[in-house]
């Protein structure tokens, strides 16, 4: 259903827009962007006069925002091996409806991306379907044991951009020390799913007021920020860059913002031919911890969608994460969309998995929560969702508008009132505590290498 | 659905009138007041077996038992009801059995509420005689039931509702006859 | 659960306790009833607790047990349940070892579900039946009481249930125990004052509520010696000097002498750890009442 290769599907000209690009500081209202045989070609004013703009399919953006495609580092596709859950192609297809044109699928499958084949079946099963390109992330160890190194570099070679054993944490030190030492000539960085499981261990919910009127095991805090604090010693000492995923607490925040500042100083001091080896920290949060806290658990009544790892946090923790966003401290927002079997759900809340599907939502719960209380400004959560991303994983010609980028284009009306209906979803998993929520933005179409993937809001195919 | 007042049909007076001629009733049916025990039924039934007890104190010097007996958990209409009626504490202070019980209420209507108070009763143990006292006797009986003593009978439409209403829990003495709205 | 339905169960109670005195101990108001209880935890106690209420109403009762061993691999308790009801009950009173499953079960059926512990939750019956006792105790008020609760809280859903109710009408609660079974956050709850050591919670308390102390707790680490337990933090004869000279002491069973709890203490004059048992009873004979009659249970 690809039609590569045809000049006429893989140009366009949105016109009229308000175009956003971070990646080069513009916002220009009532400007075009033409793309032609699938790379940006021109942006700004009377574009459309362009001699290459002509029989081009016309997109009209009045009124509406222009984005770099949306991207989201951090979707678990749950292919192979868990496809009742979701698969490359309705995991795509739900992408592409929430407005991204670019995600990386998480390792946590089984088999588990540790070798080349596995990334190779993800890149070409995701190219064939076409809704949404996918940069896998690898596993750090084989298995994603915690005990051999997996092979980073061939799998780099294969389109993998950064590894992880996501769901679980690398517990063993040493073989974190040496994944990041290794990553690092491969450009990619390590991602640390930052969870002691000893700390965690039997827990269903955030460790506080809540858990304790609801009698459920608490996860505290600290075992998220035990683990931070160990990965941002380990990038010091190894000089590689580390990406803390989902960051939940204001505990992590604070750790993330002193080893950034850390290591902004040791750049400077190494670049003055001082004493001290570059280190990179960055960092991400969901947009389900800035949205709900744990307090959700006992408003649903223990509604296993409250159920998701790291936890619902505090009130507090959610305005740390929103500062964090805001001063840049947390990179990027990036969903941990995180599709479950209806009946997997439909358990007692011990017994459920973690998780919660989200990808459809996830620019809406942003703009909701960041945008419309003022805290980013819509340039800012651009950014956060496109430029920075791109920026994280080094992913050339995404996450700009620049020329010669790759035509991936996100139209989207930031003040659209969209009531959330699971059933909408082209999602396998509808496992989300949104139904019935009144959010704010929504993606209206999706422009992937030029071609026009989701048109007001519904998949071309 | 507030209900009209009709008519006073018995005054304060008169109440305590009948409740002397029952008192006197029982002491003669049943030769004396030995093994004699009053069980008044929630709610007015109380205070009249309370009554009861003092009026045939004054005549025979002696003071006969009074119990109290709660019908809810017998009722044969629980669930038809909406939300469950409060249920109240049975107190019956002696032994019954081989006693004769009188049990005493304000109205005896469909004769439901006796029924309910009958097997109450026997689940207490077996007493030797059961009878009923009651102030009002309206009529419309649906079950095989008659009062053995009767305070005044009242011939009454199904549209009309008897309110007895006592010192006691009313703070009023006299019986009223009631109509509901059309 | 608002003050006003708890007193109308606590008085219900009050007017059902009078029927365990009976020769005869059966009413006939839940004729036609089926009741069954699901118990994913062993306790003979609730349960029988619950079954004869039920009986001494008339309603006809069943009970069933599973192994929590086999829960993960055999059928779903939504399955069960929606068997349960399938065969006609109108009420289940379940017992499971996760927190919040009766709200799920709730959830799934159209019939009475009674939560007879779940997790580290609630216990509300046995809540109920401990504010009954302490009021049948202390002339038939809870407010202004002093409450202690000793032992360990953090995983107690007896101790969540008396707290809740206890505050709410109105009395003083104060628990203590080894720190690692006291949740930090439990002074957040308006009426609770947490203490280090057990003396300071027992002085002048009207009222000493002991916990079941479970031994695996020990092996989890957190505390080092059932010894230890037993000579810090249990209820022995000195330390119970301490509360008031007409204290009454309670606790849930089955109980651990010499660990809480000992001997002295619990067969003294001031313990009415029985009564809690009968009492007990007469507030599952209210609770089954209160929900099981109406036109629409």
């Amino acid at each position: 259903m690809a039609n590569k290769g045809s000049n006429f599907d893989t140009t366009v000209l949105i016109k009229g827009g308000r175009v956003v690009d971070p990646s080069q500081g513009l916002d220009l209202a009532g400007a075009d962007v033409l793309i032609v045989d699938g790379k940006v070609a021109k942006v700004g004013a009377g574009v459309a006069v362009h001699p290459a703009a002509k029989g081009a399919r016309v997109i009209d953006a009045a009124g509406l925002v222009v984005t770099p495609g949306l991207i989201d580092m951090h979707t678990h596709l749950r292919d192979p091996g868990f496809e009742y859950k979701e698969d490359i192609v309705s995991g795509t297809r739900a992408a592409a409806h929430g407005g991204f044109t670019t995600i990386c699928s998480m390792p946590n499958t089984n088999p588990v991306p540790d070798n080349q084949a596995i990334v190779r079946y993800i890149r070409q099963k995701a190219a064939a379907a076409g809704y949404c390109n996918v940069y896998p992330i690898g596993a750090v160890s084989k298995g994603s044991k915690g005990e051999e190194m997996a092979e980073i570099g061939d799998m780099v070679l294969e389109g993998a951009v950064a590894f992880s054993d996501d769901g679980l944490p690398v517990w063993n030190s040493e073989l974190m020390r040496q994944a990041l030492t290794y990553a690092k000539p491969f450009g990619a960085p390590i991602i640390s799913h930052s969870e002691d499981k000893s700390l965690a261990e039997g827990g269903q919910m955030h460790e506080g007021y809540w858990s304790m009127v609801l009698g459920l095991r608490g996860i505290p805090a600290a075992a998220e920020e035990v683990m931070i604090a160990r990965d941002l010693i380990l990038a010091e000492l190894t000089g590689g860059h580390i990406h803390v995923a989902h960051v939940s607490t204001r505990g992590s925040v604070d750790l993330i913002r002193r080893a950034k500042e850390r290591a902004k100083r040791v750049a400077e001091t190494a670049a003055a031919g001082g004493h001290g080896r570059p280190f990179r920290v960055t960092a991400e949060c969901t947009p389900n911890h800035v949205t709900l806290t744990d307090k959700a658990v006992y408003d649903s009544k223990y509604d296993t969608n409250t159920k998701v790892n790291p936890p619902l946090r505090t009130g507090d923790d959610v305005a740390a994460l929103k500062e964090a966003l805001a001063d840049g401290t947390i990179d990027v927002i990036a969903s941990d969309h995180a599709p479950h079997h209806f009946d997997e759900k439909d358990v007692e809340y011990s017994y459920a998995p973690n998780g919660l599907s989200c990808i459809e939502v996830s620019l809406a719960l942003a703009i909701t929560a960041l945008v419309e209380p003022g805290v980013l400004t819509l340039p800012q959560l651009v950014d956060r969702m496109t430029t920075a991303p791109a920026r994280v994983l080094g992913l050339k010609g995404k996450g700009s508008l620049a020329p010669g980028s790759d035509g991936d284009v996100t139209v989207l009306d930031p003040k659209a009132r969209v009531k959330v209906d699971l059933s909408t979803w082209y999602s396998k998993g509808k496992n989300a505590p949104y139904q019935g929520f009144e959010l704010v933005g929504q993606a209206i179409h999706t422009v992937l290498g030029g071609r026009l993937v989701m048109e007001d809001g519904v998949l071309r195919a | 659905m507030a209900l009209i007042e009709k008519a006073q049909i018995i005054d304060a007076d008169g109440v305590r009138r009948a409740l002397v001629r029952i008192a006197h009733e029982i002491v003669e049916r049943n030769k004396g007041t030995e093994n004699v025990v009053l069980i008044g039924i929630r709610r007015r039934g109380v205070p009249l077996a309370q009554r009861l007890s003092r009026f045939i104190k004054e005549v025979e010097g002696v003071e006969i038992p009074v119990g109290v007996l709660d019908i809810t958990l017998y009722r044969d209409d629980l669930s038809t009801l909406a939300s469950q009626p409060v249920v109240h504490k049975t107190e019956v202070p002696v032994a019954i059995q081989g006693k004769t019980l009188i049990l005493v209420d304000d109205v005896l209507y469909t004769g439901r509420t006796v029924r309910a108070a009958l097997d109450a009763i026997i689940d207490l143990g077996r007493p030797a005689v059961i009878q009923l006292a009651v102030l009002i006797d309206r009529g419309h009986r649906e079950l095989p039931i008659r009062a053995d003593y009767v305070g005044k009978n009242v011939p009454t439409s199904k549209r009309e509702v008897i309110e007895v209403r006592l010192e006691e829990v009313d703070r009023v003495n006299g019986v009223w006859i009631m109509e509901k709205p059309e | 659960m608002p003050v006003s339905d708890m007193q109308l169960i606590l008085e219900t109670a009050g007017s059902l306790k009078e029927i365990l005195t009976r020769e005869i101990k059966k009413v006939p108001t839940l004729r036609g009833k089926s009741i069954v209880t699901l118990f994913y935890e062993p306790s003979t106690r609730t349960r029988t607790s619950f079954e004869m209420a039920g009986k001494y109403m008339s309603a006809d009762t069943s009970s069933i047990t599973v192994a929590t061993s086999s829960v993960v691999k055999g059928e779903s308790l939504k399955d069960t349940a929606l068997t349960i009801q399938a065969m006609g009950a109108d009420m289940v009173i379940m017992r499971h070892s996760v927190s919040g499953s009766c709200h799920f079960l709730a959830r799934i059926l159209d019939c009475s579900v009674v939560n007879a512990g779940d997790g580290m939750h609630e216990h509300p019956s046995q809540g109920l039946l401990d504010m009954f006792t302490i009021q049948q105790h202390k002339g038939g008020h809870l407010e202004g009481l002093k409450v202690a609760i000793i032992g360990d809280v953090q995983h107690s859903r007896v101790a969540r249930s008396n707290i809740w109710g206890l505050t709410k009408m109105g009395a003083d609660v104060h628990v203590a125990g080894p720190a690692t079974l006291i949740p930090p956050e439990i002074e957040q709850i308006p009426g609770v004052t947490a203490h280090d050591r057990v003396e300071d919670a027992i002085r002048g308390a009207d009222v000493v509520n002991v916990l079941r102390l479970q031994r695996e707790r020990q092996q989890k680490g957190l505390f080092p010696t059932i010894r230890e337990y037993s000579r810090i933090y249990g209820v022995n004869r000195e330390r119970l000097a301490l509360a008031k000279d007409d204290v009454t002491v309670m606790h849930p069973g089955p109980m651990n002498r010499g660990v809480e709890i000992t001997s002295e203490v619990a067969d003294s004059d001031h313990a009415v750890i029985e009564e809690q048992v009968t009492n007990g009873v007469a507030i599952r004979m209210a609770l089954l009442y209160l929900l099981l009659g109406g036109a629409e249970a």
